[in-house]
């Protein structure tokens, strides 16, 4: 596999399948881990960070799978490649603008990432689609103690995992799972649901920023915490809550359905009708408007999509993917011509694919 | 259809579920944007664990801050303002020697104090030994610096030693 391949690949938490997933996009766990005998990443020298990459790029390499691992030094990439694998949510926004030697390992079908360098000496994350953290915690575990087989971690008796933040000691594991809650924002009621989930000490933010305003009513939800609880009671304590969630939402739907039909039908249809016409489109106007449309295709409000297809668009008309399909240097006002020529393209002919008959 | 605040054409239709009766908004985007954040109201806290470190100075006179910032850690050489300033640890050591001040901070993010889950099938001793690693190294380079190089070859030796010791 080639970094290339991911552009047109549908990594694993688009592919829009697993339980709830009309409403769970993906679950995910991630881990932070340290090498006992070199210093927290700010204290580095040079030669540590590459001694530091190489010990974990030996490791890393030992981790079998069904996919052939893509392992990438970032160092050496395009800033352009770096974003793309942002995008895709494989490595984090900090590790793409580090500086100094740091990689990371990815499996083909994009459900782990192994980020070396990052805050931490080693961050390991897992994903799936839909709503199974369980099956995310089992094979992170597994990952993790294949590497501890070889590599002494920085442990504390009393203390756990110790990492360079003291907000992740411990366990060193975040759970989140990211959810599509569109009804919930039109009525309304987001924010009380989010209040109580802060209560309970878990925290919630949109689908690319920290802290800042949710695009397309993606959220993600997970653990403030990392000590005091054991890995299993953090699982729990998210996977508890997300059906209660799931619960909310589908009765948003279901309010809006009955109360407010032509409103909705009216929203998602134009939501539509503007994402196959436009001429030149943000990707904020994209990403709300396609939160419309997935939530039509839930609702049964537009019958000639699907939902991997449209998990896929979001990705898709995101900066770095369109720079890489175009080949070119954009700029704001090119990449949105591209992106609406994108989309068009795509949801017509998605269109003709089903009507075949009609163009024969 | 028009935004009922402005001339733009309303692309938001808000259902209020407030008040018992539904109500429709119908809004521009910006007015939307605004509506939607207005009643959100709550201030966002300072976030990052910087800020959070900028507590520890809360209730501490100015001279026993001045104190407490210039500590160093043997290990990695971060003082504690660093830290404070940062909100990045240097090395696993400081736990342990910052451990009276980070204890309250960690208390007050975690909740608790005791990590619970899963340990390495290694002991821990293993892990504090090697941190012993960093010093070392560290030391070495600075011996090499100053040329005193029959103490560069003692801490070679010993690093040498320690890493063997692992697998
Ligand atoms: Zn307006
Ligand atoms: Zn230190």
């Amino acid at each position: 596999m080639r970094l290339d391949d991911l552009t047109t690949n549908n990594g694993e938490w688009m592919r829009g399948s697993g339980p709830e997933s009309d409403i769970v996009i993906s679950s995910r766990v991630r881990m932070a881990r340290n090498l006992a005998d070199f210093p927290f990443i700010s204290r580095t020298t040079v030669q540590d960070r590459e001694r530091i990459e190489s010990i974990l790029h030996e490791r890393v390499a030992l981790i079998t799978s069904e996919n052939e691992l893509l392992y990438l030094d970032l160092s050496k990439l395009e800033k352009v490649d770096r974003q793309l694998l942002v995008e895709r949510h494989l490595i984090s926004r900090e590790h793409a603008e580090a500086q100094g030697a740091r990689s990371v390992a990815i499996d083909g079908s994009e459900k782990f990432s192994l980020m070396i360098n990052e805050e931490d000496h080693l961050r390991i994350q897992v994903m799936q689609s839909g709503l199974d953290l369980d099956g995310v915690w089992e094979q992170i575990n597994r990952i993790d103690d294949l590497i501890e087989e070889k590599v002494t971690y920085a442990f504390h008796e009393r203390l756990g995992y110790l990492t360079a933040c003291p907000t992740n000691v411990g366990t060193g594991m975040r759970v989140s799972v990211m959810l599509h809650l569109p009804a919930l924002v039109i009525t309304r009621q987001i924010d009380k649901v989010f209040r109580s989930l802060q209560k309970i000490s878990l925290a919630v933010r949109g689908l690319y920023g920290e802290g800042s305003q949710a695009m397309g009513d993606f959220y993600q939800i997970s653990n403030q915490m990392t000590l005091g609880l054991t890995e299993s009671e953090l699982i729990r304590r998210v996977s508890d809550i997300v059906p209660m969630i799931i619960d909310y939402e589908r009765q948003a739907r279901d309010f809006l359905v009955k109360e407010s039909h032509e409103n909705l039908h009216d929203r998602v249809s134009r939501a539509y009708g503007i994402l196959r016409t436009a001429q030149t489109i943000s990707s904020e106007e994209t990403m709300h408007l396609l939160s419309s449309v997935r939530m039509g295709v839930n609702l049964g409000l537009i019958n000639d999509l699907n939902i991997p297809a449209i998990n896929q668009l979001f990705i898709r008309t995101q900066p770095a993917h369109l720079q890489k399909l175009t080949g070119s240097d954009m700029d704001t006002s090119d990449r949105n011509i591209e992106r609406a020529r994108f989309l068009r393209r795509y949801l017509n002919k998605e269109n003709g694919s089903h009507g075949a008959a009609e163009h024969n | 259809m028009k935004c009922q605040n402005c001339d733009k054409p309303a692309t938001f239709h808000i259902t209020e579920l407030t008040d018992g009766k539904p109500q429709e908004l119908h809004l521009c985007e910006d007015h939307a944007r605004q509506y939607l954040t207005e009643s959100s109201g709550e201030p966002t806290p300072a976030s990052g664990m910087a800020a959070l470190a900028q507590q520890i100075a809360i209730g501490q006179t100015a001279e026993d801050l001045a104190q407490l910032d210039q500590q160093a850690c043997p290990v990695c050489g971060i003082t504690f303002f660093e830290f404070r300033s940062q909100g990045r640890l240097g090395c696993p050591h400081d736990y342990v020697c910052f451990q009276k001040q980070l204890e309250p901070l960690i208390v007050n993010i975690h909740g608790e104090s005791e990590h619970v889950g899963k340990r390495p099938s290694r002991p821990a001793g293993g892990s504090e030994h090697r941190t012993q690693l960093i010093r070392l190294r560290r030391e070495l380079k600075e011996a090499v610096d100053e040329e005193r190089y029959e103490r560069a070859s003692q801490l070679h030796d010993e690093i040498q030693r320690i890493e063997s010791e692992e697998s």
